[in-house]
């Protein structure tokens, strides 16, 4: 009986594909790796790439403690390298309008009772609720994918990260 | 408006009943699905109509076009959905063979889901890689009801909540794909303070997706809005010919699939997308796509679910790639 090999990429070991062209622009598809944006980003630097409309999934390179964030709806982080600690605090009160979209940085440590933690590895998807202030804490860099909503901390660099 | 009444026959020589949908009328035998409407006719095999038979009824018509190959096929306008023949292909249309029907969602749905359960013989999954199924062909020997009324997975906050969509595990049926064997299954840690263990959550979203018994169906695991990640485990091809009537972006989790990329109208080559761990591409509004995945692999699909998009993009109010640099 045949045996698998799944392969997964990481920050360290990652193989890219690309867009063949034949009647087309190769700059429509937008076509990027997230390990070779992390790679190449800042820590906790949210580099979009991908976005539809308002909406965005988020390279980020996890090293070392982030800021905490916050938003007025769910994110979902998907870790696709490393092992992150993910912190959560229930915030006292609304720090951002129910109408401001995206993540929003918290200046230094938010007030309110302590939620739990999430340790996760590779493969683990995570919620970041709604109403919640979270950080981030990785031993060793990693990589996180973030579906969430463009806002003030999203970067957009399009023309550095895709094939053109 | 077509006339959506469907009429259903008795047994053919075969045991197949015939449908039929308004013009449309649809037959089978023991190799092929024959499909026929006021001026012409179409022959598939019929294992790669019940595939796409199988996608268009579990999506209830999906985004846009649904080709169940070059001729055949549904458009979905969400409440309504186009039948066709001919309709994306530039042959057909050039010398206006092509044909077209609009029926109410609610009727065309009935009629293919009797079908599909009519059609599929047991010991045929439509939905399963070719390795893991059956033959689709001889004539009517029992049934597989189970596998073709399967429920697509549709979280509405995050799978694993306690009020939403359950995790998968042996004990539910799910157990490790064969291509999957080395996924680790090993679960996130997760330490809730009293009162907040419906919040604190996470989930091993690979191992998920390493027991998906089903191949090329997105199912939604977790929502922000209208922002819907539909992973799905794919494996040898796409069987239907998606036409899009927005920009859906693909991340690749794992492994490897190369997608055929044409013209959305015409089905002209326009690219060939080679996507590989990691890598992520968008897929513009005016294409059609197929996939090939030489092994099982996982693909993260995610939609923009907001329903105004397909009217703003048949307009050109919104241009069909989604950013410019």
């Amino acid at each position: 009986m045949a045996t698998y090999q799944t392969r997964f990429g990481s920050l360290q070991n990652f193989e890219k594909g690309g867009v063949e062209v034949i009647n087309d622009d190769a700059r429509n598809y937008a076509f990027s790796n997230l390990y070779e944006v992390a790679a190449a980003a800042e820590p906790y630097e949210k580099v979009a790439v991908g976005k539809n409309l308002k909406y965005v999934l988020e390279a980020i390179r996890a090293e070392g403690t982030s800021p905490w964030y916050t938003t007025s709806h769910d994110e979902a982080a998907i870790v696709m390298d490393g092992e992150i600690e993910i912190r959560l605090v229930k915030l006292e009160g609304k720090l951002v309008a129910e109408d401001h979209e995206g993540t929003t940085m918290l200046e230094g440590t938010p007030k309110g009772p302590k939620m739990g933690y999430i340790v996760a590895r590779r493969g683990h998807m995570a919620l970041l609720p709604k109403g919640a202030a979270y950080q981030f804490h990785a031993a060793k860099p990693g990589v996180i994918l973030l579906q969430t909503i463009r806002g003030d901390l999203t970067v957009e660099r399009w023309k550095d990260i895709c094939q053109k | 408006m077509g006339d959506g009444k469907a009429q259903h026959s008795t047994p053919n020589r075969h045991g197949y009943h015939a449908f039929q949908i308004g013009g449309f009328k649809f037959e089978r035998d023991e190799y092929f699905a024959h499909i026929s409407w006021p001026g012409g006719n179409h022959i598939m095999p019929v294992d790669k109509f019940l595939k796409a038979l199988m996608r268009d009824v579990a999506w209830n018509f999906f985004y846009g076009v649904v080709n169940f190959d070059e001729v055949f096929g549904t458009t979905n306008h969400y409440g309504t959905v186009d039948v066709f023949a001919g309709l994306y292909n530039g042959g057909y249309r050039a010398r206006n063979k092509h044909r077209m029907e609009t029926f109410r969602s609610d009727e065309v749905r009935p009629v293919f889901e009797a079908m599909l359960d009519d059609w599929t013989i047991e010991g045929f999954d439509p939905f399963a890689a070719p390795e893991e199924t059956g033959t689709a062909f001889g004539p009517k020997r029992g049934n597989n009801h189970a596998a073709v009324t399967r429920k697509r997975v549709v979280a509405r906050r995050m799978v694993g909540l306690n009020d939403d969509t359950p995790l998968r595990g042996d004990e539910s049926g799910f157990r490790v794909n064969r291509h999957f064997a080395d996924v680790d299954q090993t679960e996130p840690e997760v330490h809730a303070e009293p009162g907040f263990e419906n919040e604190v959550h996470a989930f091993n979203f690979f191992a998920y997706l390493s027991r998906s018994d089903v191949t090329w169906n997105p199912s939604i695991t977790s929502v922000v809005k209208d922002s819907l990640v539909c992973p799905t485990t794919e494996e040898f091809v796409l069987p239907i010919i998606h036409g899009n009537d927005r920009v859906e972006w693909f991340v690749q989790l794992s492994d490897e699939i190369h997608w055929d990329v044409t013209d959305r109208e015409t089905g002209a080559p326009r690219a060939r997308v080679v996507m590989k761990a990691g890598d992520v591409a968008a897929m513009p509004a005016d294409i059609r796509h197929q996939g090939f995945s030489p092994k099982r692999s996982m693909l993260l699909v995610w939609e923009n679910a907001d329903s105004e998009l397909p009217e703003l993009y048949a307009k050109k109010k919104l241009k069909p790639n989604p950013v410019d640099f």
